[in-house]
């Protein structure tokens, strides 16, 4: 009946730490002048979660910790304490002491046990003297105050009893007697919480069964400060008939307040060995065991494992239909022989990218952890700062979903640092004091774009030139564009901090940041005004990403245009085509002279059919800010595709970010539309 | 052919193993360890502005695959692809990335058993004939086989750090 608990383990840290994120953005939402219960509701109940799966798993010194949390929960979930900031702080900072606590029991190593202290007992103050709290916090680490535990339940040094293990064997005749040990539970229920497992081992073959012999054996638990002699007084009618053996549960701490016993239906114990572990100790052992090989796991949205499941049943019904047909062939049911293979290959693809989309992730993976840094940060420089999140479902793939955020976190950081104004500049600007952040994703050409938004001071494009010709970065007299000024801040060493702070303006940060979104195969442009605030934008490329796009064709070749770059699709007219220096051709369009792109020259493809301008169609896309036309045959039709890379076997193509495998197996390529402008320059 | 393909595995003692193939009229062996599979020719996707011998891509079960055509790689001339063309799907690491290329040949002809003492060195002809994929020459019932350097084979221009030009 012994079930290895350490399997569960690696589940129970993942929901504890998205337990853990709830609590921490559920505490960051709270509205100190309107309280929603609901919010703390939320936040209460993934503490609980949190306090019962550490019992279950043995990990007491988590579960005892959360228990204080709970307390001071409870108490606001009940209107008997004010939601105060110092309060929300303390919780957030115990938030970060549960998190260090389970990454320290997951990698196996000791958790620290002055920390928690520090925090348990910056809670237990809070909760003695609300509003004082924060002075425990800044002298915990080194702290020497006395801390005035709660009246413990037991008065003695010894550590509280709270609660028994009891082994009861009944001897084969117990029931003969009389005795019926379920009322003895149900006795023994009425002093404390009571589990209790049973141990079907002694159970005879069925045949061999006398149905008025006792063959079971007892496991059970009983949580609560009851004492030996009421134990006893239970079984006192079976003694002798029965092997009864029980042995205290020492509690760590002192016992909580009998106001609070420890609701044990959300936290069954394990049924537990000989040995009872009273502290995290042993259970960790086999815990270490567990996390050893660390697996690299993904949360799925059930939706889409619905669809997979869907897909599957609909594959099997086809397949068996096939078989079907197969069993018996006739020449007259060639036409369901066919209808059956398309109907196949067509569940196949869907199962296919069905099962690609598995590993999409949407991208509020990685903004939901700035609210916090936003919410610290802008506290710690005595700022205000509102951050906005935008587009955060936009889906990227896991693997740039992990990479991404190092980066990012560069950038927030530099746009509180740097970019956001401290309150009273800015009202003196005639600005609004709260300053305003937002991070913004969405797809764009093939392309998952991710923009840090400031609404700060902006890059100073003298001071950002002076401070690179004193660097020795530029020579003095060189001429700089705009954009290129702006980039002077991804080179290595340059900073214009005037002071460094802890945050950022070490002048370290940028050039890693770039280095990091180009090793992934993206690019990163700044735009900054004086005195109204800087965009970064970071372009990745999907490696494995889904994309809607849009088949066109070019004599016999199918390409295919992302749809978010395709602006409209028309019919050229001659008096609407100019030339310029006799080559580039221009259209206008609503006034305004866009350059065509002949696909068929730019790639070469002798197949073409329209040779002519009126023949064909001209497809106006944008990419990064420009406009242009590509001239094609025709359209073909909208699909969403599964982007594959080119450069994994092949090479980098200009004009081309990837390419897909279309419905009948061919490969299409994937058009990079700023990369055909650059082609077609060349 | 298959009482070769017998002797040969039987042999394998310390020899190495080669898979051969004609281009014209001319024999070529690749490692047969390199060799992932052998696929009839279909109809490849195009890729604008590239070299004439990468023909294009295919799809191999969800991967996209270069196809070159070893012919024009090695400029003997262009042939018409017909039902006994057959592309050779070999694998190399690359900067240690696995690649996956094919590689159009005439025909697959053999599996061959070499010992290694019986590789001869790639003569050198000078400027005139490119020798620098081949690694060694062997006999084989008295026809001449050259063999090939996957690695180097499988490295394209512009890509990798391979100055062939």
């Amino acid at each position: 009946m012994a079930i290895d608990m350490a399997q569960f383990h690696q589940v129970f840290f993942e929901e504890s730490f998205e337990g853990l994120d709830a609590m921490e953005s559920g505490l960051l939402n709270l509205d100190m002048g309107d309280v929603n219960v609901d919010d703390i509701n939320t936040i209460f109940r993934a503490a609980h979660s949190i306090k019962g799966g550490s019992g279950t798993f043995g990990f007491t010194a988590v579960s005892d910790f959360t228990h204080v949390m709970e307390t001071l929960l409870d108490e606001m979930r009940d209107g008997r304490r004010k939601v105060t900031q110092t309060a929300v702080n303390v919780l957030l900072g115990s938030v970060d002491c549960l998190r260090e606590m389970l990454q320290a029991i997951k990698d196996g190593d000791t958790i620290d046990p002055a920390a928690v202290g520090a925090h348990k007992q910056a809670l237990d103050q809070e909760l003695a003297h609300p509003g004082q709290a924060t002075a425990a916090i800044a002298s915990a680490s080194s702290s020497t105050m006395t801390q005035q535990p709660r009246p413990p339940a037991v008065d003695n040094d010894q550590p509280a009893v709270i609660g028994w293990t009891i082994a009861f064997s009944p001897h084969l005749d117990l029931l003969k007697t009389g005795n019926e040990p379920v009322r003895m539970f149900r006795e023994l229920a009425t002093l404390g919480e009571l589990t209790s497992t049973v141990d079907l081992q002694g159970l005879p073959d069925l045949f061999d069964l006398d149905p008025e012999e006792c063959h079971l054996s007892w496991k059970l638990v009983l949580n609560g400060a009851v004492s030996p002699d009421a134990i006893d007084e239970v079984f006192a009618w079976v003694e002798g008939e029965c092997d009864l053996a029980r042995m205290p549960i020492h509690g760590e701490h002192p016992a909580a307040p009998p106001a609070m016993t420890i609701p044990a239906q959300d936290a069954p114990r394990p049924p537990l060995p000989a040995s009872i572990p009273s502290d995290g100790k042993d259970a960790k052992k086999d815990d270490t065991k567990a996390s050893g090989k660390a697996s690299n796991s993904i949360r799925v949205d059930t939706s889409k494992i619905d669809t997979l499941i869907n897909m599957v049943g609909e594959l099997v019904i086809t397949q068996s239909m096939l078989s079907l047909i197969g069993d018996r062939f006739e020449v007259n049911k060639l036409d369901q022989l066919k209808n059956g293979l398309s109907q196949l290959e067509r569940h196949t693809r869907e199962l296919q990218e069905s099962v690609m989309n598995i590993r999409m992730l949407p991208i509020s993976f990685v903004f939901s952890r700035f609210p916090r840094l936003a919410h610290d940060l802008s506290s710690k420089l005595g700022k205000k700062v509102e951050l906005k999140l935008v587009g955060e479902h936009t889906e990227v793939d896991k693997t740039v979903v992990e990479l991404l955020s190092d980066p990012l976190v560069h950038l927030v950081r530099n746009s509180l640092d740097h970019g956001i104004e401290m309150p009273d500049i800015r009202s003196a600007v005639g600005k609004p004091e709260t300053g305003t952040v937002t991070l913004d994703a969405y797809h764009r050409g093939g392309n998952i774009v991710i923009e840090v938004r400031d609404d700060g001071k902006g890059l100073d494009k003298d001071k950002l030139r002076a401070k690179a010709i004193e660097k020795g970065l530029i020579e003095p007299d060189a001429v700089l564009s705009d954009k290129q000024t702006y980039e002077l801040i991804f080179m290595p060493g340059f900073s214009t901090a005037e002071a460094l702070t802890d945050i950022s303006g070490r002048g370290v940060g940028m050039d890693v940041v770039r280095r990091n979104i180009q090793a992934l195969g993206g690019n990163i442009d700044i735009a900054s005004e004086l005195g109204k605030g800087s965009t970064i934008a970071i372009h990745l490329p999907l490696t494995l990403a889904i994309l809607d796009g849009q088949s066109i064709a070019v004599g016999d070749e199918t390409y295919i245009v992302p749809l978010g770059a395709i602006i409209e699709s028309i019919n050229i007219t001659d008096d609407r085509v100019n030339r310029v220096a006799g080559k580039g051709e221009t259209f206008l369009l609503r006034g305004e002279y866009l350059p065509i792109i002949r696909m068929h020259d730019i790639f070469n493809v002798a197949s073409a059919k329209a040779k002519r301008l009126t023949e064909g169609l001209l497809v106006v896309v944008e990419g990064q800010g420009l406009r242009c036309g590509l001239f094609v045959d025709d359209l073909l039709g909208q699909q969403q595709v599964v982007i594959k890379s080119l450069e994994a076997n092949y090479r980098r193509i200009e004009g081309v970010s990837g390419a897909t495998i279309l419905g009948d197996g061919s490969v299409a390529l994937i058009l990079d539309i700023p990369g055909l402008m650059r082609l077609a320059h060349q | 052919m298959s009482d070769t393909v017998l002797s040969a595995s039987k042999a394998s003692g310390q020899g190495l193993q080669f898979l051969s193939f004609t281009l014209g009229r001319e024999e070529y062996g690749v490692d047969i360890l390199r060799v992932q599979e052998i696929r009839s020719w279909e109809p490849v996707s195009r890729i604008p502005n590239v070299p004439a011998y990468e023909k294009g891509v295919v799809n191999l079960r969800g991967a996209i695959v270069p196809i070159i055509d070893l012919r024009e790689r090695f400029q003997l001339g262009r042939a018409d692809y017909g039902p006994l063309t057959v592309v050779v799907v070999l694998q190399a690491i690359i900067n240690d990335k696995t690649r996956v290329m094919g590689m159009v040949v005439d025909a697959v002809s053999d599996v061959i058993d070499i010992e290694k003492k019986d590789i001869q060195a790639a003569p050198n002809f000078g400027a005139r004939v490119s020798t620098e994929f081949i690694t060694g020459l062997a006999s084989v019932n008295g026809r001449m086989v050259m063999l090939l350097d996957v690695d180097k084979l499988l490295r394209l221009d512009g890509v990798d750090d391979n100055d062939e030009t």
